[in-house]
């Protein structure tokens, strides 16, 4: 049985995913690649993946939100946007 | 020289990049654009690069968004900077247009006031010759995305003092960026090299020698640029593009300079890269 908490994990990674990989020249993306340090994705880049989380699951990146260990891949991401759902229905 | 106050003429990319660094170093901008739909489109960008910078560099201030907007002073008047230490122009690379805003700063402008010209590729020499204070005009050719680029490429046109020089070195100075000093030709050192690339490049996709992926490719993971050359392109915006080549086939008068008839395409098309959404990639809405 899958849970319900799953469910919306896997359908963030794969939003999130889509975006990533319709933004960027590559074809593959693993769930732990380093976006950064593999040189996947620049700053530009950057500031635009945090506006389509913003816009797409409706949150907010405050200024303690701020650091790269929150974006460095797409777990990293998908596990944020999971952490600041549950602090908003929380 | 104290910088209180800069002026920031030409709302575009690198405008919005300039008035970006300024703040995040405690420096207030008055930006001056023609249009008053462009000024509102670069405060919300100049506020979403200050929202996002600590992110990309640990030691850029964290800026509330009231303290950024408060620090800016948006006018289509540019008599409204009339009372800044410095000027910063970033209008369109358009010899016509550069002409007129500086005969217009010209008139606005104390005398003392030195201009700073950020272009592509047109003579700094040129620019200066559009003013009665040629030894007050300096080049700048900032990288994209301004805050972010620890280096500048800075020209001295056959005019320019060392007091103009130095000057905007003290400015790069309290913006934490070392400035590389070059003599003045058209498109200078970085731009009229990396434009005969992405001109060749936009020949080679033209040839369909292969793509636009595998091209960009090649640069990065050969060359180990981190960026390729149509991406580049993309970036700054294919009519900048075709402009920059535009004015260096003037200038030279040598064909190597030609624009690519696709690239010229997609300008006529309306695709001009990352800021329409289109050019040789197409970027999804944000």
């Amino acid at each position: 049985m899958t849970s319900v908490n799953a469910v919306t994990q896997d359908g963030i990674r794969k939003t999130v995913r889509e975006f990533i990989l319709s933004s960027i020249n590559i074809t593959q993306l693993d769930d732990d690649d380093n976006l950064f340090e593999s040189g996947i994705v620049n700053s530009l880049f950057a500031v635009q993946l945090m506006t389509f989380i913003e816009k797409t699951f409706a949150i907010e990146v405050e200024m303690d939100d701020l650091d790269i260990e929150n974006f460095k891949s797409l777990s990293a991401t998908t596990a944020f946007v999971v952490r600041k759902n549950g602090r908003r229905s929380g | 020289m104290e910088f209180r106050k800069i002026g920031v003429v030409g709302a575009g990319n690198i405008g919005v990049g300039v008035v970006t660094d300024l703040i995040l170093h405690g420096i207030s901008a008055v930006v001056v654009d023609i249009s008053e739909a462009q000024l509102q489109r670069a405060q919300a960008d100049v506020l979403k690069n200050i929202r996002f910078a600590p992110l990309f560099s640990k030691t850029l201030p964290r800026i509330t968004q009231e303290e950024a907007a408060s620090r800016m002073v948006l006018t289509t008047d540019l008599n409204d900077a009339a009372s800044c230490d410095f000027v910063i122009e970033n209008v369109t690379e358009d010899w016509e247009i550069k002409k007129q805003v500086y005969e217009n700063l010209e008139r606005a402008m104390p005398p003392r006031v030195c201009f700073g010209a950020n272009t592509s590729c047109i003579s700094i020499t040129q620019i200066g010759s559009a003013t009665k204070r040629p030894a007050n005009v300096v080049g700048i050719h900032l990288m994209n995305p301004v805050h972010l680029k620890p280096t500048v490429e800075v020209i001295r046109g056959f005019h320019t003092t060392d007091q103009t020089v130095d000057i905007l070195l003290r400015l790069f100075s309290r913006l934490n960026k070392e400035a590389i000093i070059v003599e003045d030709m058209p498109g200078f050192v970085s731009n009229r090299i990396s434009h005969l690339f992405m001109n060749e490049a936009a020949f080679v996709l033209q040839d369909r020698v292969t793509t636009a992926e595998k091209i960009d490719s090649i640069f990065k993971k050969c060359f180990g640029h981190k960026m390729g050359p149509l991406e580049t392109a993309d970036l700054i915006g294919l009519d900048t593009v075709m402009r920059s080549l535009d004015v260096l086939y003037e200038s030279f008068q040598d064909t190597k300079y030609r624009c690519c008839p696709l690239l010229r395409k997609l300008v006529h098309a309306g695709h001009l890269g990352r800021k329409s959404g289109k050019g040789f990639y197409v970027y999804p809405e944000v």
